[in-house]
């Protein structure tokens, strides 16, 4: 089994890269020690700082195809509980789980004195490290605390220098992706003095209206304010945030991961990205501590596959291999492949094609063939296009099969329906043989006119039905930099015209 | 009553029970969930394998968004009947059978149910999309009150048509009230749609037999005291155009010695009897029905349900030929249908009733004209089943008197109406016909797409004779 254990920021040791984010799974003492039991490495306490009262209610979510949170929103803040009576929890877990990482997360007043006291009262309760939350984007920060100290570079960088005077284990800055460029706030927590960041903490957001009675989510008393949202959503946003910071010559501190982490699979794209840890909360609270078990279990296994001994061994890996967009190879072409003995007919990449991609992916004899190019710009310049053809633009029509044609572009030849069943007729129009749905429903790429853009093979429900396929186009690799360059120097090549 | 001491007889509670709902509902999450598996297919198969062509993925999208009034205004655009439709269809051989999901090792969309919870909404929330049309001063008569005349009566009304439907029984519906199983479909739910048909103008008038004379033939019907005769010839007159949706007359006789004895009934009489009767209903403890089509299942397993200890289904041929959908004779099979093949009934035995069954043995021999092998008997193999009630299931008749009556009716060589595919059109021009009378005895979708058809058909040919 693969040596899954960190050591972030030199002195705060976990025996794996999972760690519970700041937030309501973390609000006690009782709750990180099931954790740590459950399998955790590690807890970044719910934020301490002076209590709170907070609202009912408090979470909202945004459910997806009958999938419940796939986003979470929250307008909870940070503990509601004594100073003394988390800091004294924090010395009881520490004492029991010598070995797991806690980490306080703290919020106090922009004041030098207040933050000298939270820091020396933290460490004395026996917190490996201080997670300063310049993070959070509600309620705190109108009172000039979270984001309000994370959305300014100066502020940031200066209570960040604060905390550094009287700290004795590692500082890391929780920043908030509710800002432009997210390195301008890593880069100050560095000149701060920070040991690490953990990015990122959750966005700004309405999850939802009520369309009954008109207010948005979560109500409290027919009213709601703005919350963070987090969970599954977020993730693609926060692998972007974070490699930016681990990509930023400038920082070159340890990133713990956070943003809709809920299986390895994300973990592992953390790390990948250059994480040092990972941090879990909306997961959490969605299925509770055991999902640590699968999430210690896959990477342990995938590392195993991979030969990766230590988290080392592919940490940060997939940095390098995302560039600027100028740096791609522009020579570089796949197209479509459509693979009929898998097709099931349903037709979704025909329509992706024709309605939002580029109209070459077709369906034979079904007045749904290749338009040839003059056809396609004749329907552009608005000139009617030959009656028989696809794009002949007109009113839906009633088919003889009964239903309306929905796709307008589509003149009256469409395939027929079922025949109706087989009566005797008098007048028979059709045949009795029912259609052979499956092999007419099979749609073919236009290899020609395919520019490789991945929709339809996003939107195939079967795997590996759609397949991209490279096509050797015999050209050297040359990005869109290389040819602005030699661009550039064939037209100063050029004879100056006499 | 011979067999008086060998009814069965169970309580309502038991009937209840054992008649149950055989598709319980979506919950309103469930129905969510399963709406977002459906891919949303570009031209989907389902629409294309509906008979009425509901716009299947549309209206399960709608549910997917929690539109149920427009998902429930999506099916009865298409169908009339998306209720009925939701219960009684094989949706397995239709738009289920169809789905694409079928090709992916995945179920199907179970595209009856989300179309019953729209429906039930729909019954919920009274919700009735539709209004009749600006009166145009053209009447048509609708033959018959099953699902082809509703369908084509709730079309036409939206037309403008004042459109009268002739009903022999006390209640209309058809089979819908009187012939499908209890567990799928109730009479309370075949008489909702009635009701939303009754709403768009279109005037019932029940216990009428259409009869008496008509303009070039004469027509005898059987003289029945409790029903009202109209004869065809006044129809004519009074009415610009008639729909005949007629359905199937009587069960086909065995034609075996024995068939007056008390004990044999046919399988729609007994289907009826038990759905208005219900625990009242009457049948024995050995019941042996004869035929294995759909029908001769929903008499086997309504026996059962009403407590019969012992339900067999007797057929010439084998299993491989029984004309039953294949999740019809699973259901048969587990209820404990005992099923006797390859057997045919020769003669009943009985003083005054049903005490045995006289049976050969078959063997299947060459393809006959369907393709199906042909039974032929095992010489001495004569057997008995001991049973107190027989059920007849042989498929049903035509109603040769009445459409003999109609003039210039084309039929088929076995006696269906001949029409016009497109627009149901019969031989004479004054006449539609669509359904069981058409095709032969199909679904009641199909019942549904006729009388669509029929009324567009109407429409046009009315419009262009001014």
């Amino acid at each position: 089994m693969a040596d899954l254990s960190v050591t972030f920021a030199k002195t705060i040791k976990s025996p794996n890269p999972f760690w519970l984010a700041s937030a309501p799974p973390t609000n006690s003492g009782f709750q990180v020690m099931r954790a740590f039991d459950a399998g955790w490495g590690g807890a970044v306490w719910k934020t301490i700082g002076e209590p709170i009262v907070n609202t009912t209610s408090r979470y909202s979510s945004i459910d997806y195809n009958g999938v419940r949170m796939m986003g979470l929103n929250n307008i909870e803040l940070i503990t509601d509980r004594p100073i003394e009576d988390n800091l004294r929890e924090i010395y009881e877990v520490k004492k029991r789980f010598p070995h797991h990482a806690v980490i306080a997360s703290l919020m106090v007043d922009s004041k030098r004195e207040t933050w000298h006291d939270i820091v020396k009262r933290t460490e004395d309760a026996g917190a490996d490290g201080l997670e300063l939350n310049f993070g959070c984007p509600h309620g705190m920060s109108e009172r000039g605390m979270g984001s309000a100290v994370g959305q300014v570079p100066e502020y940031c960088e200066m209570i960040t220098a604060w905390v550094k005077e009287v700290a004795r284990t590692p500082v890391l800055i929780k920043l908030t992706p509710n800002v432009t460029n997210i390195a301008l706030i890593g880069r100050a927590a560095r000149k701060g003095g920070a040991d690490g960041l953990s990015a990122i903490n959750t966005f700004n957001s309405i999850t939802s209206i009520d369309l009954d009675d008109l207010a948005p989510r979560p109500k409290v008393s027919g009213k709601s304010a703005h919350g963070g949202y987090c969970g599954p959503a977020v993730k693609p946003i926060a692998l972007n945030m974070v490699h930016t910071l681990n990509a930023d010559p400038e920082i070159r501190i340890p990133v713990s991961g956070i943003g809709g982490i809920a299986t390895w699979q994300d973990a592992a794209e953390f790390i990948l990205l250059g994480c040092s840890s990972v941090q879990v909360c909306t997961a959490v609270m969605h299925y509770g501590f055991r999902i640590v078990e699968d999430m210690i279990d896959g990477l342990s296994n995938w590392m195993d596959e991979k030969g990766f001994k230590t988290l080392d061994d592919f940490r940060g890996a997939s940095i390098a291999r995302l560039e600027d967009w100028g740096n791609l190879d522009l020579n570089y072409k796949i197209i479509a492949s459509i693979d009929p003995e898998k097709c099931i007919g349903c037709d979704l990449c025909h329509i992706a094609c024709w309605d939002a991609a580029h109209q070459c992916i077709h369906i034979e004899g079904e007045g749904r063939e290749a338009p040839t190019r003059v056809e396609k710009e004749s329907a552009m310049n608005f000139l009617a296009p030959p009656a028989h053809h696809p794009l002949h633009v007109h009113e839906p029509v009633l088919h003889s099969r009964g239903i309306t044609t929905r796709y307008v572009g589509l003149s009256g030849n469409g395939r027929q329906g079922q025949a109706p069943p087989p009566t005797t007729s008098l007048h028979s129009s059709t045949e009795d043989a029912p259609p052979a749905l499956r092999s007419n429903r099979v749609p073919y790429v236009d290899e020609e006119e395919c520019v490789g853009c991945n929709l339809c093979w996003l939107v195939c429900p079967v795997d590996s039905c759609i397949t991209m396929k490279e096509v050797r186009t015999g050209l050297p690799f040359e990005s869109f930099n290389d040819r602005t360059k030699r661009l550039a120097k064939v037209s100063t090549c050029e004879p100056p015209s006499t | 009553m011979a067999i008086k001491n060998k009814y069965v007889q169970i309580s309502p509670e038991e009937f209840d029970r054992n008649f149950a709902d055989i598709h319980p509902p979506l919950t309103p999450n469930a129905a969510v969930i399963e709406a977002s598996r459906c891919l949303f297919c570009f031209d989907a198969p389902c629409t294309i394998a509906c008979p009425t062509h509901i716009d299947v993925p549309k209206f399960i999208k709608k549910i997917a968004t929690r539109n149920l009034r427009g998902s429930a205004r999506t099916i009865l655009e298409a169908n009339i009947l998306g209720a009925s439709c939701s219960k009684v269809c094989p949706v397995e051989v239709l738009c289920e059978g169809a789905c694409v999901m079928n090709h992916h090792n995945e179920k199907p969309i179970q595209i009856a149910l989300l179309q019953r919870h729209a429906m039930d909404w729909a019954h919920d929330h009274q919700f009735q999309p539709f209004v009749p049309g600006t009166a145009n001063g053209k009447k048509v008569a609708c033959i018959g009150g099953g699902p082809a005349s509703l369908a084509c009566a709730a079309e036409l009304a939206q037309l403008g048509y004042a459109v009268t439907i002739f009903e022999r029984k006390p209640l209309a519906g058809g089979l819908n009230t009187y012939g499908i199983a209890e567990y799928k479909l109730t009479p309370e739910d075949a008489l909702r749609e009635v009701e939303s048909v009754r709403k768009l103008g279109v005037k019932f008038e029940c216990k009428v037999e259409i009869g008496g004379q008509s303009s070039s033939g004469k027509l005898d019907s059987i003289p029945n005291p409790t029903l009202r005769s109209v004869s065809l010839q006044s129809l004519e007159r009074d009415f610009d155009a008639i729909f005949v949706g007629i359905g199937l007359g009587d069960t086909t006789d065995l034609e075996v010695p024995g068939e007056h004895l008390e004990g044999v009934v046919d399988a729609l009489t007994f289907i009826e009897d038990y759905k208005t009767k219900r625990t009242k209903c009457k049948v024995g403890r050995r019941v042996a029905v004869i035929g294995a089509g759909n029908t001769a299942i929903d008499a086997a397993t309504a026996a059962v349900r009403l407590g019969v200890p012992e339900v067999r289904m007797v057929y010439r041929r084998s299993e491989a030929e029984m004309p039953a959908f294949a999740y019809e004779y699973e259901l048969a099979k587990g209820d404990g249908v005992i099923f006797n093949w390859r057997t045919q009934p020769v003669k009943i035995h009985g003083k005054k009733a049903v005490e045995k069954l006289e049976c050969v043995s078959m063997r299947l021999g060459k393809p006959d004209k369907t393709g199906r092998r042909r039974p032929e008997p095992v010489p001495r193999s004569k057997f008995f089943i001991e049973c107190d009630m027989v059920i007849k299931s042989l498929g049903q008749t035509k109603h040769d008197d009445f459409l003999k009556a109609v003039p210039l009716l084309k039929r088929s060589r076995d006696g269906r109406v001949l029409v016009d595919e497109k627009t149901c059109q019969t031989s004479n021009p004054k006449f539609f016909a669509g359904g069981d009378c058409v095709n032969g005895g199909r679904e009641v979708v199909d019942a549904v797409a006729d009388g669509k058809k029929a009324a567009h058909g109407i429409e046009t040919w009315i419009r262009r004779n001014g």
